[in-house]
């Protein structure tokens, strides 16, 4: 990915939260972008997790900082500490449950009257590979990111589909808004070639654990199989 | 089953002389709570409602305190030190006011085995409500369960409900169905209270009906295993606290005055996982028994190193930093003044137990350890070590400082990372813990030791013939079983020596140490009390890997 770095790259540091309601997948969505897996037994997050990665976009180097909000109610309270000074945020509902994208639509009032910076909207309607199932619309959705200047997009944690897409136009949109509002908090430095790094500092040690764990998962799965249903 | 309750004997009394502030694992600088827990229980058992306002009340100062201390003036920590006087004396006195009430009711319990199987021991309770309450408490049951004598069969059920009777947990099966069950169980207690009473629990059709009154909840145990009453309290106590370390207390009354009929499910959304994971922890795990911390064996030198590692790191409002790997305690470092509860731990013991999501990610939490402040939460910061199976929690008060912890784990990680300590600890989580035959007492079996002064408890690998499941969860309830016999209320035991079937049991309570061991079938009492002695000897010689003696603070 990453191209022949040119002595004017550019180095950007932004923050991002996800943000939606419990079940959506907004875990496993950062899961499948950081560590190219999917789990099928996520625990519900407790509070916030915080990822870092970086990429190499139109000629800047990103570092995208991100806050993995947990959705339910009793941690909305919390909230506004992690989308305080955040420069994008995901806002993440569920194509088979409805009130999932109505929930999501609080969370846009919610950073409209509480944030007053410029920040990048980005609406993921999740779960994609569920189509049959489909309960909230792609135009419907596509019409509301309009109305709100946010980026739409529909993906699939499971299958992957349209998740890279999403964190490229993401940071896209952030290299943009930072020429184009000065002031919006996005720091962007001349890019320190010396310092170069992988798009990934490898593969995050944290995240080798749980695939590791996937695997058992798998190889037990098997094994059951075999053996049929015991206990 | 031969079962011969022992009475100190001769050798008892002298060892304990020799032992007494020498015994195996004992230190004078405890870095946990060590009050017994059973003692505590009944003191928060007895306590009315106004003394629970006041004790929250006085309880909230800690976080408070912490934060005035950085900031403002020092007159906080002398009214933390106040409030845990006053706190004393109320618990004093209230513990002695009830003690004939108590007596009573521990009586009862003695008894129930031999007299009508359906027998409550609600003090001063007449004979018409008792058998309304059990007449109700049956019939509700049955009707629930003809769907389902799967669900009817569970071993233990735990539900929570509000003191309006709304559902908000069940152990097993969908607590909306049993809107109906729960609101007998609420009634049952209000019925009681009405009369100016408690209802602790019912005894019926094999089964043993405990109930913990915890305003603004209600938790209620449904067992038909042989825990004695005092026991099943405190696990329910603990099932509570789990709740309290999601909501704070002041939140959960908060909530729940000024909407009795608010639906708690709505907040404790996503708590189902760590309550069941809890309930299971306590079916299996001795630590919730012996409300002691079981820590993992690790060579002294490395262990102060890793203590050391963590002190240099120290930044201001970190109030207590823990490492644990593989549900063992590597090391708790803690503002000086500050002492953590065992409960506390087992708390967050579970909460690592039950999620695997902070292997994916650095996690920041907030968390209410009751027993170190109710009212309010701290805020954790929690990470694994560079791939490795050790966690490490930073706990502060504040709730902005998430980025300041990351620096501070990054520092500690590249100390232990220079002294080679986190390959020590996975080594040591890799090699299981020690064996029983290192021991070198040929009848031993196994044993779990409880040093009573520093909370820590140890117990090696089960072998053979505890490998199995079934096996496991058998000699699990004898080590109850024989727990519950010593720690009789109304007939504790210094030492008694149990014979089964399939194996002997000695269980040895002194005021430094609680010993419980197993032994072959054939194996005598005094061959019992003969290898204990070693054994005591062999703990006191391996104490510092086994436990953690000097504790460091910041």
């Amino acid at each position: 990915m990453a191209g022949p770095p040119t002595p004017r790259m550019k180095a950007l540091e932004a923050k991002v939260v996800v943000l939606g309601k419990e079940g959506v997948g907004k875990t496993s969505l950062v899961v499948r972008y950081v560590g190219k897996i999917f789990s099928k037994n996520v625990s519900p997050t407790v509070g916030a997790s915080f990822f870092t990665f970086k990429m190499t976009v139109d000629n800047h180097r990103v570092k995208l900082m991100v806050w993995d909000t947990a959705g339910q109610e009793r941690f909305r309270s919390m909230a506004p500490m992690y989308y305080r000074k955040a420069n994008a945020a995901f806002l993440v509902y569920d194509i088979t449950q409805y009130s999932t994208f109505e929930n999501m639509k609080t969370w846009v009032d919610e950073l409209k009257t509480a944030t007053d910076t410029p920040m990048v909207l980005c609406v993921l309607g999740n779960k994609c590979d569920l189509k049959d199932q489909r309960k909230v619309q792609s135009d419907e959705a596509l019409m509301y990111a309009a109305s709100i200047g946010a980026l739409f997009f529909e993906t699939s944690a499971l299958t992957n589909e349209g998740v890279q897409e999403a964190f490229l136009r993401l940071s896209l949109a952030l290299i943009s808004l930072s020429k184009s509002a000065p002031n919006c908090g996005l720091i962007t430095k001349d890019y320190d070639a010396r310092r170069k790094s992988e798009d990934f500092l490898s593969f995050p040690p944290s995240l080798l654990l749980l695939r590791e764990q996937i695997k058992e998962e798998e190889e037990k799965e098997e094994e059951e199989k075999k053996v049929g249903r015991c206990c | 089953m031969a079962d011969s309750p022992g009475r100190p004997d001769g050798t008892d009394d002298e060892d304990q002389d020799v032992l007494i502030g020498e015994e195996p694992g004992a230190s004078v600088h405890p870095m946990l709570a060590t009050e017994d827990s059973y003692e505590e229980l009944d003191y928060d058992l007895n306590i009315e409602a106004p003394i629970t306002e006041q004790r929250e009340r006085l309880a909230s100062g800690t976080i408070a305190s912490i934060v005035e201390e950085h900031t403002g003036p020092a007159s906080a920590e002398e009214v933390g030190t106040e409030a845990t006087e006053l706190e004393n004396d109320v618990e004093r006195s209230s513990l002695e006011g009830d003690l004939s009430n108590l007596q009573i009711s521990e009586e009862v319990t003695q008894r129930r085995a031999d007299t009508v199987p359906d027998r409550q021991d609600v003090p001063n309770d007449t004979d018409e409500e008792v058998l309304q309450n059990r007449e109700a408490g049956q019939r509700e049951i049955k009707d629930e369960d003809i769907h389902s004598s799967v669900w009817r069969d569970h071993k233990k059920h735990v539900f929570i409900l509000s003191e309006a009777g709304k559902p908000i947990y069940s152990r097993y099966g969908n607590e909306d169905k049993l809107v109906s069950l729960m609101g007998v169980m609420q009634a049952l207690i209000s019925f009681v209270q009405d009369g100016k009473n408690n209802l602790r629990s019912i005894v019926a059709g094999g089964r043993t009906f405990v109930f913990l009154v915890r305003p603004p909840l209600i938790l209620v145990a449904v067992c038909r295993t042989h825990e004695s009453q005092q026991q099943l309290l405190l696990q329910l106590t603990y099932v509570y606290n789990q709740v309290l370390s999601v909501l704070t207390y002041s939140q959960l009354s908060r909530v729940l005055e000024t909407r009795k009929n608010y639906d708690l499910r709505r907040l404790l959304g996503g708590t189902e996982k760590f309550l069941d994971n809890l309930l299971n922890l306590i079916d299996q795990d001795p630590s919730f028994l012996l409300t002691a911390v079981r820590c993992l064996p690790l060579d002294s030198t490395v262990r102060d190193t890793i203590g050391h590692s963590i002190q240099s790191a120290k930044i201001k409002d970190l109030v207590f930093a823990i490492l644990i790997a593989d549900n063992q305690l590597v090391t708790l470092c803690r503002m000086k003044k500050y002492i953590l509860h065992p409960a506390d731990l087992h708390l967050v013991f579970n909460l690592l137990n039950a999620s695997t999501s902070f292997q994916a990610a650095d996690s920041w939490i907030p968390i209410c350890l009751p027993k170190f402040d109710s009212a309010g939460f701290l805020h954790a910061h929690i990470s694994y070590l560079d791939n490795s199976k050790a966690c490490l929690l930073l706990l502060t008060v504040d709730k902005m400082m998430f980025f300041e912890l990351a620096k501070c784990k990054e520092k500690i990680v590249e100390k232990l990372k220079k002294h080679h300590c986190i390959e020590a600890i996975n080594r040591a989580v890799a090699g299981g813990g020690y064996r029983c035959l290192e021991v070198g007492i040929s009848d031993l079996r196994h044993f779990i030791y409880k040093s009573k002064s520093t909370a820590q408890f140890t117990a090696p690998e089960l072998e053979a013939p505890y490998r199995e499941k079934e096996e496991r969860a058998r000699l699990f309830n004898m080590y109850q079983y024989v727990h519950q016999r010593v720690h009789n209320a109304a007939r504790p035991l210094k030492i008694m020596f149990h014979v089964g079937s399939r194996e002997a049991m000695l269980g040895w309570v002194t005021t430094g140490f609680e010993l419980y061991a197993v032994f072959g079938p054939l194996a005598t009492k005094q061959v019992a009390i003969l290898a204990v002695n070693k054994l005591l000897k062999w703990i006191k010689k391996e104490e510092y890997r086994l436990f953690i003696l000097d504790p460091p603070e910041f």
